[in-house]
Formats: C-alpha cells, sequence, structure tokens
C-alpha cells in the first residue's frame, strides 16, 4: 500500500513530513505505524474505510456546508491513518498551549477592569475598546475563578522538528471535540491491534472533564452538586450535533432558550421532569444572540434577562460573554506581548508573523506581495473570505486587492506557511497531506489539556486549506505516553 | 435644592405569558447630588434581582409570570441637589473612558454629523464642547413630531428636529468623532412648564482634569441644580430606565407618568406619555 516513491505532496514547497525523515526512514513516533502500513493492501484499507463510513453515518456525525444548496449535510471525510505525536513533543504543546490560555485570560480579565495592559502602551487603546469584538457591558464584573474562556481550541501548525505555530486561539465557542472523540472511537473498534502496539494517551475523559470544568465555576453562591446544561441555537446549527452529544456524554440537559426562563433570581429549565435550577451554561450561542433584552433585540435563540442573571452572579456562562476580543485577528499579532505582560516569561508556542492592513506601511507591504501571503477577513471564520496567495489566480487578487483598500481594517495577512504533512489514504495510495491541529483546553479550578485533539487533513493533493467546509478531513491524534 | 420625585410606569398587556424588565430606576450619589430617599417598588412581578452594571448603574430585574396583566413601577424619593455648572467629576464606575469613544447603532455618525462635528472643533475640549452645544440647540429644532425611541443621531441630525433623546445622540457622535469620550445621562428636570418635560435626557462628556461634565443640548445649557442623574449607557437603549420585554400576549401599553418638585413648595409638573 505505502510506495516510498510514490510519497511525495506533489508540488515544489518543500515541508516537513511527520512520519518519514528525509533519507526515507520513518521518524521515531512514526516507526511501528510505518511498519504496519508496509503490510497493508489496498482491498484490506478500502473494507476499513467502509466500515468507518458506516459508522460515522450511524452516528449521525454530519456537518452543514454554508453556501451549498445541494447536499447540506454530508459526512466530513475520516482519514484511518491516525497522525502520531510523541510524548515530548507533547509536552512541549501542553506547556505553550497551557501559557498562553492562562495569559489570554489574565488579558480578558485586565481589559475588562483596569486595562494596564492598554496604560502600559503594550496594546492600542483603540484595538481593545474599539472592537466589534470587545463587550463594555462585561466591564468590572468578576467571573467564578476569574476565567473567561472555560473551553479552548487552540489551532497549531508545524513547519518542521521544532517549529510549531499558534495560527488562532479560538477562546468563544470552538467546535470539533466530538470529532476527536469519536475518531478515536472509531479507531479503536477499526485496528484494536494497533492500539496494542502504541501506548496511546485517552481522550475519553474529556466529557467527565468537561462537567468537572463547568461545575468549578459554578456561582459563589451555589450549594450542593451544581446542574450544568447545555444551551444549543437548535437543529439547523452546524454543530448541532456536537451539542447533542456533548450533553448525552456529561450526562447533562440539551436545552434551546425556548426552554429556559428567568424568573426570581435564577436560571430555570423545563425538563420532562419539572421545573430545574440551572447553575452553569455552557452555551453554544454567539454573544449577539444569548440575551435579546440586553443585545440583539431580533434574536429568539437566547434568554431575556440571561446577561442580568449572570452579572448579579446568579449563572455561571461557558465560555463569558466578550471572549472574542481575545481571538480576534488583529489582536492576534499582539499575542506575544500579551504572554510576556502577564507571565513574565517569553512564549513558548510562536505566533505566525501577521501583517495589520489597517497600517499604511504594512497594507502597502500586502498589497505589493499578495502572491506570496495569506490573506483573512478579521471577522471571517472557516476558510471563508480568504485568498491564499501562491494559489490565488491573477484575477482573484486584483479582487482581493479592490477589498482591502476598501475596508483595510477588516483584514490582516500572514506568509504562506508550509504545514506539515502527515500520510493519508489516497486514491494512488498513502500519500503525505497537509495538517494542522486543534487540541482542546479546559480551564477551571485547573488547566487542563487533553492528550490529543483534532487533525484536520487537506485531502486535496498540495491543497494547503484544512477546513471542513473546504474539503478538509479530519483523523485521529495519537499522542503517545513514554 | 430639595426635589421630589414619582416616576411611575404601568404596563397593560392582555395576555402576556411572561414579561421581564430592567430597571434603571436609581440615581446614584455624586458631587451634583445626595439622594436622601428612593425606593422603587414594582407591583405585579417577583422579587427584583439587584446588581451594578458596567456603568455603576444600580439595576433591578423584575420578571412577572403569566398571565401577566398589569405591571406597576414606581421610583419615588427626594434627592439634594448642588449647583457645580454641570461638572460631575470621576464618578468610579468600572467602566474604562475610552469605551465612550465607541459609537452605537444609534450615535452612528454620517458624513454631515462628521462635518458639523469638525466645525465645532477649537482649541481645547472644553471649548469644542461648548461649540457643540451651541451649535446644536441653534440648528436642531425641539419636535415632538419628528422623530421615535428608534430615531438615529444621523436621521434627526438631517430632519434638524427631534426630541431630548435626539439631541444627545447628536451630542455624543459628535463628541466621540472629535475623539471626546461621550455618554448618555437619563434623568429628571424640574421646570417651569413650556416646552421642556420633567423626565429628561442629555449628554456627557469627559474633560481632562474636570472629568465628566454634562451638556445638554436641547436646553442649549450644562445642567444646573435642577438636573437630576438617573442612568447612564452608550446610548439611550443602554441607559434606558425600564427595559423590557414580554412573550405572547395580543397588545400592551406602556404609561409613564413623571413628576418632579421642588420639596416645600408647591410647584410641580408631571408629564404622561403613552
Amino acid at each position: 500500500m505505502l510506495k516510498k516513491q510514490a510519497y511525495s505532496t506533489g508540488n515544489a514547497t518543500v515541508c516537513f513530513d511527520e512520519m518519514l525523515n528525509e533519507d526515507h526512514t520513518p521518524r521515531a513516533p512514526y516507526r511501528t505505524l510505518f511498519d504496519w502500513l508496509l503490510r497493508q493492501t489496498p482491498s484490506g484499507i478500502r473494507a476499513k474505510q467502509a466500515e468507518a463510513d458506516a459508522i460515522f453515518r450511524r452516528l449521525g456525525i454530519t456537518f452543514a456546508v454554508y453556501g451549498s444548496a445541494e447536499s447540506n449535510e454530508r459526512l466530513i471525510p475520516f482519514d484511518l491513518i491516525p497522525r502520531v505525536i510523541a510524548a515530548a513533543e507533547w509536552r512541549f504543546l501542553e506547556r505553550g498551549i497551557e501559557q498562553r490560555v492562562r495569559a489570554l485570560n489574565a488579558f480578558l480579565h485586565d481589559i475588562y477592569h483596569r486595562q494596564e495592559i492598554v496604560r502600559a502602551g503594550r496594546i492600542p487603546s483603540d484595538l481593545v475598546n474599539g472592537n466589534d469584538a470587545f463587550l463594555p457591558q462585561m466591564m468590572g464584573f468578576d467571573p467564578p475563578r476569574g476565567v473567561y474562556s472555560h473551553i479552548i481550541g487552540t489551532d497549531i501548525v508545524r513547519t518542521s522538528e521544532d517549529g510549531f505555530f499558534v495560527l488562532e486561539d479560538n477562546l468563544r465557542t470552538p467546535s470539533g471535540v466530538s470529532y476527536m472523540l469519536e475518531n478515536r472511537e472509531t479507531m479503536m473498534h477499526l485496528f484494536p491491534e494497533m492500539f496494542a502496539a502504541h501506548r496511546v494517551a485517552p481522550v475519553e475523559r474529556y466529557p467527565e472533564l468537561l462537567r468537572q470544568t463547568l461545575q468549578s465555576v459554578a456561582p459563589a453562591g451555589c450549594d450542593g452538586d451544581p446542574t450544568v446544561a447545555v444551551l444549543t441555537p437548535g437543529i439547523y446549527n452546524s454543530a448541532y450535533f456536537e451539542h447533542a452529544f456533548l450533553a448525552d456524554q456529561m450526562g447533562v440537559e440539551l436545552v434551546q432558550g425556548a426552554d429556559l426562563e428567568v424568573a426570581d433570581g435564577a436560571l430555570w429549565m423545563r425538563t420532562i421532569r419539572g421545573r430545574a435550577r440551572v447553575d452553569v451554561l455552557y452555551r453554544r450561542i454567539d454573544d449577539a444572540f444569548i440575551d435579546p433584552l440586553n443585545f440583539r433585540p431580533d434574536s429568539m435563540l437566547g434568554v431575556p434577562g440571561l446577561f442580568d442573571l449572570y452579572r448579579a452572579g446568579r449563572v455561571t456562562l461557558a465560555n463569558a460573554p466578550g471572549t472574542g476580543i481575545a481571538d480576534d485577528k488583529a489582536v492576534y499579532a499582539y499575542v506575544p506581548d500579551i504572554v510576556e505582560f502577564y507571565t513574565g516569561e517569553k512564549p513558548i508556542l510562536k505566533n505566525v508573523a501577521t501583517f495589520r492592513c489597517s497600517n499604511p506601511e504594512e497594507r502597502a507591504h500586502v498589497l505589493t506581495h499578495l502572491e506570496e501571503l495569506v490573506v483573512k477577513e478579521v471577522h471571517g471564520s472557516g476558510g471563508y473570505g480568504m485568498l491564499i496567495g501562491p494559489r490565488s489566480t491573477r484575477q482573484q487578487r486584483i479582487d482581493f486587492a479592490a477589498r482591502i483598500r476598501a475596508n483595510p481594517s477588516n483584514y490582516i495577512a500572514q506568509p504562506t506557511l508550509a504545514l506539515s504533512t502527515c500520510p493519508a489514504f489516497a486514491a494512488g495510495g498513502v500519500g503525505p497531506r497537509h495538517v494542522d491541529l486543534r487540541p482542546f483546553v479546559l480551564v477551571g479550578d485547573r488547566v487542563r489539556v487533553v492528550p490529543g485533539g483534532l487533525t484536520r487533513v487537506a485531502l486535496k493533493r498540495g491543497s494547503l486549506v484544512v477546513n471542513s467546509s473546504q474539503g478538509g478531513g479530519t483523523k485521529d491524534t495519537w499522542v503517545l505516553e513514554d | 435644592m430639595r426635589i421630589a420625585i414619582t416616576h411611575t410606569t404601568t404596563y397593560r398587556s392582555t395576555g402576556a405569558s411572561r414579561a421581564i424588565q430592567a430597571l434603571r430606576l436609581t440615581p446614584p450619589a455624586g458631587p451634583s447630588q445626595a439622594v436622601l430617599s428612593w425606593q422603587v417598588r414594582t407591583q405585579g412581578a417577583g422579587a427584583p434581582l439587584r446588581y451594578t452594571d458596567a456603568f455603576g448603574n444600580a439595576v433591578e430585574l423584575v420578571a412577572s409570570q403569566g398571565p401577566v396583566t398589569d405591571v406597576e413601577i414606581v421610583a419615588e424619593g427626594v434627592v439634594e441637589t448642588t449647583e457645580t455648572a454641570g461638572v460631575v467629576g470621576h464618578t468610579g464606575e468600572a467602566m474604562a473612558p475610552a469605551v465612550c469613544l465607541r459609537q452605537t447603532r444609534l450615535t452612528e455618525p454620517d458624513d454631515a454629523i462628521r462635518t458639523f462635528a469638525e466645525s465645532c472643533r477649537r482649541h481645547g475640549i472644553l471649548a469644542s464642547l461648548h461649540a457643540i452645544l451651541d451649535g446644536l440647540h441653534e440648528q436642531v429644532a425641539y419636535d415632538t413630531t419628528a422623530t421615535t425611541s428608534e430615531t438615529t443621531a444621523a436621521a434627526a441630525f438631517a430632519a434638524r428636529r427631534g426630541v431630548c433623546q435626539d439631541h444627545a445622540h447628536i451630542f455624543i457622535a459628535a463628541a466621540r468623532t472629535l475623539g471626546i469620550p461621550a455618554r448618555y445621562v437619563t434623568g429628571y428636570m424640574l421646570t417651569d412648564g413650556g416646552e421642556s418635560v420633567a423626565h429628561h435626557a442629555w449628554a456627557e462628556a469627559l474633560a481632562p482634569d474636570l472629568g465628566w461634565i454634562g451638556f445638554d443640548p436641547a436646553n442649549g445649557q450644562c445642567p444646573t441644580d435642577r438636573y437630576i442623574r438617573l442612568a447612564i449607557g452608550l446610548d439611550a437603549i443602554e441607559a434606558a430606565p425600564v427595559r423590557g420585554m414580554r412573550l405572547g400576549g395580543a397588545s400592551e401599553q406602556m404609561e409613564v407618568v413623571v413628576s418632579v418638585a421642588q420639596q416645600g413648595q408647591s410647584q410641580s409638573q408631571s408629564q404622561k406619555q403613552q
């Protein structure tokens, strides 16, 4: 199945492959997997792939793709070959991620209180106070344990043996953890012998850790075992499956806005067993929609008075409203400063160099180097509204230049990174495909980084876009134990 | 000056199953006013939940369980005011002054407001603010029929007419355009009759050294000891004394009656709006 000669990216960019060294010997963490791959036959793999697809279809793991009228829901392609991360590599990532999420939570506390970092001149006032993602109503509020972002999905890319970069911090309502869990379960079902041959760190405890984390940030006045619920916008949301899955796995209620009400100084949910008080709400609804009395009045997804209740300390919202300021793409460029400012340490994980088009000099550089850069909308997500310079046409670059000139502060640009590759099954056998990694972090009474994460893979040969909305797939991520 | 206030809000609805109101009906103490007595009573709703919001407003959240018929909210008390020429000073709330440079949907300036703001730019922040105050009082007529509570600063400025809310929004839009933090104030005003009303709104802007200073462009003056501050916010929606929602029900009527009287004197005014 694995032909050494055929294992190439097919493009001129030389990039780091996580399985093979340049001399085509396997890197240490991949040795066992490499031998296994050499023993596989195409028909055997096709059978396993069909089995995996059947499992996912039965589970109902689908993904709504916006802007595609024909098939609104489809399976995200699942690639059978796991990605392997060595124990030492993981320890490095774990330290770096923990440092970063602690610093970003400290940043959120600071900008919603005394704004020392602004006073110190380390970040421009307008970038914080004038930012759409900054929520003035949060000023002066102390969330339980001082935690703003409880559930974080840090997007990391790799470019070399030691080159790990944070691409996005995702402190609002990151999704994808259900794929991490389902991918693992499927792999254990399909390949029990591979788990016998590797010591893979477990990810299965995530739902339990999530529940513990949420309960640990219950309001101060909550006595007894805090009640947690998951608030979903409903079945039409692209991540509805995940909302239902997580509620089920945690053993808590899945609710919609209409199931909740604010009364007698508390949040109540209607359940089949009657009215029950909610202490911690894991909300998977954007800030603007959580409370029509305080925010968008036309929204029917939220609960009137929920934000008042939150500020009165009667319910905890996870994540806190207003966390988006910390993963804003324009603030991103300042994260290394933010880490230093609050921890007094050098950042362990690197940032990708970022040009802000709002700055005239940086804009000029971007406009003359569009062919080399990746341009992103500041408030975009999911790979929409983005220009990948090296893969773009002349016309696309002309159009994008016009959009940048019309609204410069809406765009940032970054160098195109040579994302690392991992082996993936493809039509012609096993080939290297570009990947990124989203580990999931929980912050409550302590910081917990679950060993693993969601590896997204660009299944198109040579493609650098891993987003599922753009034809990307996922694969299981194995963190090896020593 | 000792001023007694009674502010009654009545909701009459038919068939609503639930209703919820956030009340910003408690005046803050400060250099321009001391609150001698004050209480907020709500009939037809559950016990209030109290907290302090980001602007330092004392908020009461009251919810009614259906079927909701009438809800009556009465805020009343006595406030001792001091003449400070509009200066409120540094009021100590959590809100960072720089946040008050943010425009909102209601204050977002258009080119006309930006041009007007630039024409008011003077040497010194205080002089600029007074130029905005005088300019608006001159250019924007007081007219209770021209605008609604949803009218934006840009629309009211284009029409050159509006009520105190519109004057305040345009003032705030212009001040923020010049880089001066500004915010919206609701409150009460003791008047001698005429066009002004008891339930009033104006703006506050931040000047270095002095702190927050009130500007009442509807009356072309800085607040005097006849003004009582009630609540502040980035715009009229955020500073609304009563903000409510209901679920279900065919119709709802809201009636507001405000009476403001100098204590020890018989003179008083009341205002009724539906």
